[in-house]
Formats: structure tokens, sequence, C-alpha cells
């Protein structure tokens, strides 16, 4: 892939990024999260189509302007989420969409036969006749890569293949990959985990900011040199931050868990602080507010504000003790998109406008009207619905209906993911007004340079634990990675 | 002063209607024409122009159409749930049959039948907003199992055959008339309101529409989804069971068969109303415009002659036409 180039309106994506991928290697392809791994990988399946920049296979130029047209260079990807019809078997799985036919009907039987070959010669323990969702998540990876084979895939493209299973598979899958690169097969493997580049990968290339950094071979480089290339972007300053010394504890967590995702996080914050929660996706942080906003059930831990033990069952009793939530996945747990900004702002306070059957529409505009200028987010009027406007302004709202119930301890999720530049800023400076004012807020970022620029201290988590605690004044890129990847 | 004062109310509160009226109109605009091509065709045609618009047909067109739009009122909160309720056309029968028992077997008083009817809804609401609660079990199925269990509980009670009431004042809520207007249309009027504040004006309201548009930001709200959805269904059986009083007093009777079909024409009147099956929007104000139009198009079909084979046809072709509007101008909207 040469000099690729990809754009979406007012951010580019990946700006000249190069790779090459020799016949029979595992390369890695590393970076942060938004660094650009998967607009590049997704380029390369055909999913989107670059503006910029050129493709060439086996020496040759090619054009790939669609899914079809990558399976046809011999392209496959594997996502990290399966895309397996759990209803059916894996032969039918496996030859979706191009059944062997015995005149108008399907061949089942050649098809089973054809399938069960292709999973033996792997020496995968899988029957072909089997429905795919009594599977494994393991297995049902196996299927997927079997599959891809099946296309004669020259190129296998693995999306973090490893998130989620056990060691034993991940051996397992290794094994099948050195067997598929003794093939001829090139794979281009993306992982947060550092210790399994070492074990399977030949070279590595490291993405930031939509950017290529460069390309290394595994054995000569090191793990500090490869997260110093991760996050050694030059730190811009656009944070606005007055560090004052923060007062008492009003917020008090211990052995945290919900017996999944978080396992056990202990933790305070103080009053006029922002505590910063790093850690890579999946290490349990969100999970961990979440418990503490009431929207677990049965989570296991303590929780004590101003030093008196409370319980929280519910997002209600968390709103009573001044606890706010803005999630992370605005799209998902936040937004009504079909209403109005004016509902949005106003669906946390209805009580103070609406008095049985009485509605003071005036009050209603008055508090919208409070939290736009607050935060001066752009909206042509508050009629306007919250889905048309742009990432950062919709957060502003959502931060905004928040702040509405006057919390004193606001726990920002990501608060500045798919938000531009200058909307990043501006939350920033809104987040420094907020402590300055007494409140507490708690970060949860996986963007380093933000968290670190932020907080006061940060918490690191790693697999539902959180593995350090580090203060302003010793944090740096490289101490968070060390202790988030482990 | 003080009258000064009094006008620029008066003044802000017109000007408030005048913009809601307008709001209105624009949001119903697609269906409001089609409603009224459909009035000034009845009545210019020469088949139909000497009768239908006169106050007799008016108001028994507002009668047929009032326990529909009782149903639909509970649906239109159903549906921007994101749900739907098979088990209204049942609970007419159950609902109906019980509150004529109550007047015929019993010698109750006819006001004791009519809040056993009601009863009758408001329990079957409220079990079936229980286990949708509750449960994942989709509405559909959760409404699908308590139709049936409502009208075979219908036929159970009455072997089969009407429960017949001879009471002369049992005619009064269904057949009556309150001035010169049809009891069951000042009912319908009453119930509207009502609907109207619950959606517009209170927090169950809002709490409607975030529940039924994004359930998942709504937990994250601290909005309990579980009480909305219970409430609504509760609300959706409550119109039910009143419809089933007011068509039993009508017919003179309680019928195991009363009802039949009556789910369809209430989600008709919901979705030709504007309301998306998809959840999260919709308005009372469609849903009257929907149940009209209805209403209007099966009063135009008798009074033609048309076959009533024939009618189900038109009523048909005439859903699909309104949705199909609908859909064309929301994606004409969204580009």
């Amino acid at each position: 892939m040469k000099k690729i180039t990809k754009r979406f309106p007012g951010v580019l994506a990946l700006n000249d990024v190069s790779l090459t991928l020799k016949a029979g290697e595992v390369h890695a392809l590393l970076g942060e999260n938004g660094a650009g791994k998967s607009t590049l990988i997704k380029v390369l399946g055909g999913i989107y189509i670059a503006e910029e920049g050129e493709i060439y296979i086996e020496g040759q130029k090619v054009t790939i302007d669609g899914v079809k047209a990558a399976q046809e260079n011999g392209i496959a990807i594997i996502h990290q989420e399966l895309v397996l019809v759990p209803h059916m078997t894996v032969a039918e799985n496996i030859f979706l969409g191009r059944e062997p036919m015995s005149g108008h009907f399907v061949n089942s039987k050649k098809m089973t036969e054809d399938a069960q070959q292709l999973l033996d010669a792997y020496h995968m323990n899988i029957k072909a006749d089997m429905l795919v969702g009594k599977l494994t998540i393991a297995q049902q990876q196996m299927v997927e890569i079997v599959k891809a084979i099946s296309f004669n895939s020259k190129i296998l493209v693995m999306d973090e293949p490893t998130s989620s299973i056990s060691d034993k598979e991940v051996e397992f899958l290794f094994a099948t990959m050195r067997n598929l690169t003794a093939k001829g097969v090139g794979i281009i493997y993306i992982s947060h985990k550092m210790s399994e580049l070492e074990q399977i990968c030949d070279r590595v290339t490291v993405m930031r900011d939509g950017e290529y950094v460069g390309t290394k071979v595994v054995k000569e480089t090191n793990k500090d040199e490869l997260i110093a290339m991760m996050v050694g972007r030059e730190l811009t300053n656009y944070y606005t931050r007055d560090f004052l010394e923060p007062g008492e504890v009003v917020l008090q967590c211990s052995h945290i868990s919900d017996g999944h995702m978080a396992k056990d996080a202990s933790f305070e914050v103080r009053k006029g602080e922002i505590v910063g929660f790093a850690g890579l996706v999946g290490a349990g942080r969100s999970e961990v507010m979440k418990c503490i906003f009431g929207l677990t059930k049965g989570y296991k831990g303590e929780i004590y504000i101003d030093g008196k033990k409370v319980e929280i069952k519910s997002p209600i009793d968390a709103m009573k003790y001044g606890i706010a939530l803005v999630p992370e996945d605005r799209k998902q747990e936040a937004l009504y998109k079909i209403q109005s900004v004016r509902y949005n702002s106003t669906i946390e306070v209805l009580g103070s406008f609406i008095k049985g059957i009485f509605v003071d529409n005036a009050k209603e505009e008055e508090i919208t009207q409070r939290y736009i200028d607050m935060l001066s987010t752009k909206t042509p009027t508050q009629d306007q619905l919250v889905g048309n406007l742009s990432g950062g302004n919709q957060q502003k709202v959502v931060i905004g209906r928040w702040l509405a119930t006057d919390p004193r301890i606001l726990i920002l999720d990501e608060p500045t993911r798919g938000v531009d530049v200058g909307a990043k800023s501006e939350i920033y400076a809104i987040m420094n007004e907020l402590v300055k004012k007494g409140m507490s807020i708690i970060m949860i970022s996986s963007e380093l340079p933000e968290i670190i620029n932020m907080s006061d201290r940060i918490y690191v988590m790693n697999e539902g634990n959180i593995t350090g605690c580090l203060d302003r004044h010793e944090v740096s890129q490289e101490s968070i990675m060390k202790l988030a990847a482990n | 002063m003080a009258q000064g004062k009094e006008k620029k109310k008066q003044n802000a509160a017109a000007s408030g209607f005048g913009k809601a009226a307008k709001i209105y109109f624009k949001e119903n605009a697609g269906i409001i024409v089609a409603l009224l091509v459909l009035c000034i065709f009845l009545s210019v045609n020469p088949l139909t122009s000497f009768s239908f618009l006169t106050q007799k047909n008016v108001f028994n067109v507002l009668r047929q159409i009032s326990t529909n739009l009782y149903l639909a009122c509970g649906m239109t909160m159903v549906i921007i749930l994101g749900g739907i309720d098979l088990s209204v056309g049942s609970i007419i029968a159950l609902s109906g049959c019980l509150a004529a028992g109550c007047v015929s077997r019993y010698n109750l008083p006819i006001a004791v039948a009519i809040l056993v009817g009601i009863l009758v809804g408001l329990v079957v609401g409220m079990f079936n907003g229980w286990v949708i609660a509750k449960t994942t079990i989709p509405p559909f199925i959760v409404t699908l199992a308590t139709m049936n269990i409502a009208k075979g509980l219908a036929y159970v009670y009455t072997g089969g055959s009407p429960v017949r009431v001879v009471t002369k004042e049992w005619q009064f809520i269904g057949a009556g008339y309150i001035g010169p207007v049809p009891t069951p249309v000042v009912i319908l009027v009453l119930v509207l309101i009502i609907t109207a504040i619950i959606m517009n004006k209170t927090k169950l309201g809002r709490h409607l529409y975030a529940v039924g548009g994004n359930a998942q930001a709504a937990q994250f709200s601290g909005i309990s989804v579980a009480k909305v959805k219970f409430l609504v269904h509760t609300y959706s059986g409550i119109m039910a069971g009143l419809a089933g009083v007011v068509l039993a007093s009508r017919m003179y009777s309680g019928q195991p068969t009363a009802g039949d079909g009556a789910e369809m024409d209430a989600i008709a009147a919901v979705v030709v109303g504007g309301t998306s099956m998809a959840g999260g929007s919709g308005k009372i104000g469609g849903t009257i415009i929907g149940g009209l139009i209805i209403g209007v198009l099966n009063n135009g079909l008798n009074l033609m002659n048309v076959n009533s084979f024939w009618q189900y046809v038109v009523k048909g072709c005439v859903i699909l036409l309104a949705v199909y509007v609908d859909y064309v101008r929301n994606k004409k909207s969204k580009l």
C-alpha cells in the first residue's frame, strides 16, 4: 500500500501511509486508539475507498473499490467482531454465498465434506455440520480463518484476534498462523498486546494520528522503543488547566467489582480535582464507573461519599449523592437523536419545570439556554434535532444535560471521542472552570496527552484491576503504557 | 395597567396557540390534506353528497370511530415505546361480556358494570406491562398470548352466545346522547384530552419518548424503563376495557366476537397518523387524523354502497399509500 490518504468530513484519517507486506510474514500494525489502523485496514478490505494512494499486489497495481474486489484480489479480513451466522452450520458459513450446487439445489453433502476437509487440513477439532452458535469464540475465529483461506487468500488481516480468547487458544491460533505463513500467506496482525509481538510477528509498523511513523524488524527493537514511537507526538498547547490544591476526599471507592470486566478497583477523588483513568480498551474502566453510577446490578465493593458509606443501586441513587455520568458511547448511551436539543438538555431535570400536569415552558427554555451559553454549543435553535448537530456539539449537549443536575462529582467517559479539535479545547476549558468552582471530575480517556495534561492524578487500569496511581509530577506516556500493557 | 398585562397575557396565549396550531398543520400536512380531499370528494360526489355532510351522518362517523380512537390512544403510546399491543381487540370482547353480565346476570348497578369492564382492561394491561417490563419477551409475543387468553375467557364466560342486556339505561354510554352529541363522542373528547396531557405535559410523557427513542440512554438517564413500559401497557388496557363497555352498550349485548380485528384498525390509525413503528416518535394529534381518515373512508364506502368485501381492499390500499407518502417525506427531509 503506497501513500494512502483518506479523509472524512473534517478529519484527515489517513495521511500518506505506506505499508509493505511480504509473503509469508506476520506484520504487526501498532498504534494508539484512533491512530488510523482500522481505517487503513478498511481501505485494504474495500470498505472505504481512499482518496489518494495505490495498492500493489505481487507487483501489480490493483483497484479495490469494494469488498468483492478485495476478495477477488485474495485479501481477507477477520474483524474484531466475528461476522458468522450463528444459526447456520460451520460448512454453511464457510460457503455462504457460493454454495456448491447440484442443479438448482444446494449440495449439502459436498459442502459439508469440503468444509471438513479444510478444517482437518489445519488440524482444527471442529465438525463441519455443527451450528456456529454452539462453538466457542476461539473456535468461531478458526472457522473465520478457514473461511478466509477457502477464498485462496494471499493476504490475511487479523484485527485483535486474541482480545477475547484464552491463553491456550492463543497458542493454537499462533500455530495456525505459522502454518499459514509457511504456505506463503502474508498476515497483517493488529494487537494492543506487546508481548505477542515477540512471539508471532516478524516486522512491525507503527502508526500515529493517521500517519506512518516507521517500520522495524521485531527482533531488532524493544518494547520501550515501540511505545515511544506510538506516543511520541509533540504535545500541543490547547489544554487549559490551573492546578490548585485539591480539597478533602469526596468520593472513596473500595474493591469495586462487577465480577466480570471490573475486578478490583479502589480509589479516591478529592474536591476540585480531576482524576484520570487510563488503560487500554477493555481494561474495565467504564465498567467501574457503571457500578458507581448504579447501572450495574449486584456489583461488589463499597462507596463512601464525604466519608459516609452509601448504597447506590440505581442512577437515581447516584444522582441523589450528586454523581453524574457522561457515558462513553454518545449515540447508544446518551442521545435521543430524533428529539430536540431542548428535550435532550432537560431530560434529567424534568422535575424542576414539570409539576404534575403543569409545564413551565419558559423555565425549560431558560435551563436549555443557560447550558447552551455556558458551553457555547452551536445550534441554530433549541428545537433543532440533536442528531443533526456535530459530534462536539452533541457532546456539549450531553455534558450540559448533566451539569443541569448540579453534580458534585462528574464522571466523563471519553469526553472528547469523536469531537473535533476546537470543541475539544473548549471542553478542556470548561472542565478547568468546573473544578475551580469545587466540582470533582473523573475522566476516563484513552488519549494519553489529554489525560496527562488535564489530570491531577491518574489511575491506570489493566484487566479489571488498578495497576497504579501516578501523580501528575511523575507521569509520562511511557509510565502509563507500562502499567496499562503490563 | 392590570388590563394591559391581562391583554398581553392573552396575546401571548393566542400566539402560543397559533404557533402550536401552525406546527400541528405543518407536521401533519400530508394526512390533513388527504382527509380534506376525502371529505370534499364525499360532499360533492352525487352518490354521497345528499347524506355525507348532515349532522346525523357526522355524529354517526364520530361515534363509529370513537372506540377505535380509544384503542388508538393507548396504541400510540405503546408504539412510541417501540412495542405493540395485540390484545386490545380481545379485551373488548372480555370486558364487554363481563360488563353486560354484571347488568343482566347479576343485576348490579350500571356504574359497577362499567367499572368492572374497565377493570378487566386494567388487569390484562397490567399483566402485559408486567411481563414486558420484567422480561425481554417481545411485546408482540406477550400480547399475542394475552389476546388468545382474553378471547378464550370471553367465550368461556358466555358459552359462545351473546349476553343480552334489556335494561334501558345500559344503552346510554354507547348509544345515548348528551345534548345533541352521542355519549361515546363526549367520552372520546375526554380521552383525547387526558392522553394529550399525559403525552405532552407529564414526566411520564417525556420518559415515554426517551425509552422508545433510546432505551439504553434512558437507563443511563436514571429513567425507570420498566415502570414506563408497565404504565403504558396498563393505560392501553384501560382504553380497551373502556372500548369494550361502550361497544357492549351500543350493541345491547356483550359479544365474544366483539372487537375481532380491532387491534389492527387501531394500529392502522396510529401508523396512518405518522407514528413510526420503530418507536421514539409520534403524536396523538396525528393519530386523531389517522382515525378520522379510516372512519370517513369506511363511512364513504358504505354511503356509496361499495361491497363490504371490497372495502377491505380499499382500506388496505389507503393505509399503504398513507405510510408510503410519509416514508417519502421522511426520506426527503433526511437528505
